[in-house]
């Protein structure tokens, strides 16, 4: 900037903004677009047609693969795994929002640690994470054998390949998800606004439900859609902590697409997902919004 | 004088974070509608002594108490939660609850006192009124001015008509010009209100304007309490002279009812009080510029360094041969004499006052 | 503020609930007994069967042709893309966009690819892993390194060509050394990711060259195998280490 140009000062900035993304953004962006955006329209575009005989398409318009969504026996998977999903995330939430408390609450030097500890599972091998409660659900398992040691049950309980099971794996799978976005809210939050609140006469209790709660409320609802999302399209967990008799979303595109070979069907269930991680997302923006009584959308990115 | 029982009484406390003192042994007392302020540089204790009456912070000893509003024994302030104290905060970033909208912030602090609905709303009106916010009641924090969030800010606690508010850097977030405004602002809101005000402040000017009395700070120790005329007049030790106002001190030894300094010996008000290493402290308005010449009877002689020229008045730079720092003179209208001129310095001793530096 | 109190019960219990099925794999891994319930002494049986088992080794390997191929791709596009996000574009629309593929659910990023793929008649094997891993690796490195370019000072650069260097100069001498921890970082995440990614694997692999996820996903669904203890205790040391040193090279916690 120190040394005249002839051109114009704005014609070189535009020049150099645009040379800047030609080379060092459009490749990444393009890649993206092949290899994320493309597959995902072409998902929305099968669901318009018909399924080949031995998988595959048939060029054929039809909606028909949209109404068959509606049949009961769909409707209940889909029912099914809200409850299942939803009952994840609340649980995530009741553990995951104390645990982001406690560790913003933590001197400074621990803070990090604490952090590091809680994500660190999550880049661990889901599988093995899975694979661990086979082991400690199992009726053999360490679980039974201490509650029949300690004379609590007579028999070991059959855990595993229950609803139940499946969602203590989702809920361990996805917990640090919640954990992080929370805290994030909670360690920006002003303390000065709990101190006023406490200044102006509110209890500790008070204070925290008038004030922290809903001030932390974008970063609960990120949390509360990095679990919920993910344990509807999870077919991993179904299977092997509920022994496939929990039938989830995930569970019925992956058969869709690997068994019955019916993509349409499957592009249609999938289309499902992502609808709800657009809506929620959608939802969270406008609430963070609310909040924050601003015009502009306070970063919420975890 | 009357011999009321202080306000507020805040007696030897004292607070350390490990190693660091913020508070030794302050005591202070604050009278029943006054404007008082805690003045002092940043870290010398007066926002964690104004954090300990609001209960966001405990003394490591000492005590604070408050007058009751009905009875005349002293409520001891330490053993209540800071929600019960009768003491209420305007924080320094006015800490405005984002999510609620004006006439929500300020009804926050009635609604936990469990006062009627009917009485919420008359009062959260009238302060509305006194603030000039009635037209922004629907309005949320994030879409204020900076000066109308600080009224906000005073609403919501005066509101709660508290015995004592407590600012924190009141004005700190204001841009020059609101800054003198709000300056008005408060005082004119603390005579209708009838409310102690307690300021937290590092600016010794917003101090000086506003207060009624002012107590110093330094290194967690009260310096001195006065109002703003004695503060600068007869500064209690080189600290607070310094501090408060300009001027320039000359360092010297007094002896026997004389003071030297620099190898001359220098009229000035007090010299019989103080034996031993002092400083004089020659406030610029008092200090005369004269010619050169001896028939003038100048106490100092030197050369212009600089001068400048504010439009009503001039401030002119003097650097004397042997004396440390240069010493200013201001006088009204435009500098009489150029960089370069020798000058005479003179003031009048009653105006020069002189202080003991501590050992 | 720094009164913990009663906070320490979810606390402890939180981390309980995270490490206690880790720790228990990690025990029975060196359990004598083939049965893993049984405690039967202390062995590094499985650990050395583990070495001897033909699937899990070419399993290994295939993973690794994949992690290593598409961490250096990945890498490179998601510097390339951070800085010009960060410093060319500063949309918050090109930003959400360039994040997406980490964010989108893996089954449906997963089944997308399948389609695609089969369309434009792509043989599925180790190389449309590849492309795969790093649609989402990318979206991870330019994470750490977007949050890293916001730590550091743009008048940097600035400087550097006002003293007089060109713009390829400033790129390699004081742009990409600034920005290294961050690109760091996101490599070894990258690393880690695509070593233990099952879904997208298990859509866009080939039959005949499984990732070792895919190989341990088949091995899990026919029950308890005391090797998968080995292989489980190995794979958590090699994790918890590349996320530990990316850690201490910069604070991922901001980018997760």
């Amino acid at each position: 900037m120190s040394i005249p140009t002839p051109t114009s000062g704005r014609g070189a900035a535009r020049r150099r903004a645009l040379i800047g993304r030609t080379v060092f953004a459009a490749p990444g962006l393009i890649y993206i677009t092949i290899f994320m955006t493309i597959p995902i329209l072409l998902v929305l575009v099968y669901s318009f047609f018909q399924r080949g005989r031995f998988g595959g398409i048939v060029w054929e318009f039809t909606l028909e693969n949209y109404v068959r969504a509606f049949e009961p026996v769909y409707l209940q998977v889909f029912s099914n795994s809200l409850v299942i999903a939803g009952t994840t995330t609340v649980l995530a939430l009741l553990i995951g929002y104390p645990t982001a408390y406690a560790i913003a609450k933590l001197p400074t030097r621990w803070r990090t640690v604490a952090l590091v500890l809680v994500v660190l599972p999550f880049w661990t091998n889901f599988l093995i994470r899975t694979y661990a409660w086979i082991i400690l659900l199992n009726s053999e398992g360490p679980i039974n054998s201490s509650l029949v040691d300690a004379g609590i049950i007579s028999a070991p309980i059959g855990f595993l390949y229950t609803p139940g099971a499946v969602i203590v794996g989702l809920v361990y799978a996805y917990l640090p998800l919640v954990i992080l976005p929370v805290y994030a809210s909670i360690e920006r939050l002003d303390r000065q606004l709990i101190e006023a609140a406490g200044n102006l006469g509110a209890s500790r209790a008070r204070a925290f439900f008038d004030v922290t709660l809903p001030l932390t409320l974008p970063g609960v609802m990120i949390g509360a859609i990095f679990v919920f999302v993910p344990s509807l399209g999870n077919f991993v967990i179904p299977e092997l902590l509920g022994g496939g008799k929990t039938v989830m979303v995930g569970n019925l595109i992956r058969d869709q697409f690997l068994e019955a070979r019916d993509w349409p069907f499957g592009a249609v269930l999938a289309l499902f997902v992502i609808t709800l991680l657009v809506v929620l997302f959608a939802l969270q923006a406008a609430i963070s919004r609310r909040i924050n009584g601003t015009g502009k959308r306070v970063s919420s990115r975890a | 004088m009357t011999l009321e029982t202080p306000l507020l009484s805040i007696s030897g406390v004292s607070k350390a974070y490990g190693d660091v003192v913020a508070l030794d042994n302050v005591s202070l007392d604050i009278r029943q509608n006054e404007f008082f302020a805690l003045l002092g540089p940043s870290g010398c204790g007066k926002t964690t002594l104004l954090r300990s009456i609001a209960g966001f912070e405990d003394p490591d000893a000492g005590t604070i108490t408050i007058l009751g509003s009905e009875s005349t024994t002293p409520i001891n302030l330490l053993s209540l939660p800071p929600n019960k104290r009768p003491v209420n905060l305007m924080f320094q970033s006015y800490a405005l609850f984002p999510h609620m909208n004006v006439r929500k912030n300020i009804m926050y602090g009635l609604q936990r006192e469990g006062l009627s609905k009917e009485e919420i709303a008359q009062r959260v009106d009238e302060v509305l009124i006194t603030t000039g916010l009635t037209d922004k009641a629907a309005v949320r924090p994030a879409q204020l001015s900076g000066g109308q969030r600080q009224r906000v800010a005073l609403a919501r606690a005066i509101v709660k008509r508290p015995r004592l508010l407590l600012l924190d850097e009141p004005l700190s977030a204001l841009d020059r010009k609101v800054r003198a405004e709000m300056q008005i602002e408060l005082k004119r809101l603390q005579h209708e209100v009838g409310i102690t005000f307690v300021v937290v402040t590092h600016d010794q000017e917003e101090a000086m304007s506003m207060a009624d009395r002012i107590a110093v700070m330094h290194e967690g120790r009260v310096q001195q309490i006065a109002d703003p005329v004695t503060l600068y007049a007869q500064p209690a030790n080189v600290f607070v002279a310094d501090f408060i106002g300009s001027g320039s001190l000359l360092h010297g030894v007094a002896n026997q009812g004389s003071f030297s300094a620099y190898g001359s010996t220098f009229p000035c008000h007090n010299p019989d009080q103080i034996a031993g290493d002092a400083v004089l402290v020659l406030r610029p308005e008092e200090v005369r510029i004269t010619a050169a010449a001896p028939t003038d009877n100048p106490l100092m002689v030197g050369s212009i360094i600089e001068t400048h020229f504010y439009g009503g008045s001039s401030s002119t730079t003097v650097r004397v041969a042997g004396v440390d720092h240069p010493i200013v003179a201001s006088h009204p209208g435009a500098p009489q004499y150029i960089v370069g001129d020798q000058v005479g310095l003179s003031w009048n001793p009653q105006s020069a006052v002189l202080l003991q530096v501590q050992p | 503020m720094h009164k913990i109190g009663w906070l320490r019960v979810p606390l402890v219990a939180t981390y309980a609930f995270l490490y206690i099925p880790i720790a228990v794999l990690v025990v029975m891994s060196f359990n004598a007994s083939k049965n893993p319930f049984n405690w039967a002494g202390f062995s590094t049986k499985w650990y050395s069967a583990l070495f001897d088992n033909e699937l899990i080794r070419q399993g290994f390997i295939n993973t690794m042709i994949v992690a290593v191929g598409a961490t250096i791709l990945a890498t490179i596009l998601g510097t390339l893309l951070a800085i010009g996000v960060a410093r060319y574009f500063r949309s918050a629309v090109v930003e959400a966009y360039s994040l997406a593929p980490a964010i989108i659910p893996d089954l449906v990023l997963a089944i997308g690819l399948l389609a695609f793929f089969a369309l434009i008649g792509v043989t599925l094997s180790l190389f449309s892993v590849l492309l795969a891993h790093v649609v989402f690796g990318m979206a991870f490195v330019s994470a750490v390194v977007i949050a890293r370019i916001g730590q550091t000072d743009s008048s940097l650069e600035e400087a550097s060509r006002d003293l007089g260097a060109s713009a390829t100069t400033t790129f390699f001498r004081i742009t990409l050394p600034s920005l290294a921890p961050g690109i760091i970082a996101g490599a070894l995440l990258v690393f880690t990711l695509s070593l233990d990614e099952f879904v997208v694997a298990y859509f866009t692999d080939g039959p005949s060259t499984p990732t070792l996820p895919i190989v341990i996903y088949s091995m899990v669904r026919f029950g308890v195998t005391p090797e998968i203890n080995a292989l489980a205790a190995l794979l958590l040391l090699v994790s918890f280490t590349i996320v530990i040193s990316a850690q201490r090279i910069t604070r991922l916690t901001d980018a997760v």
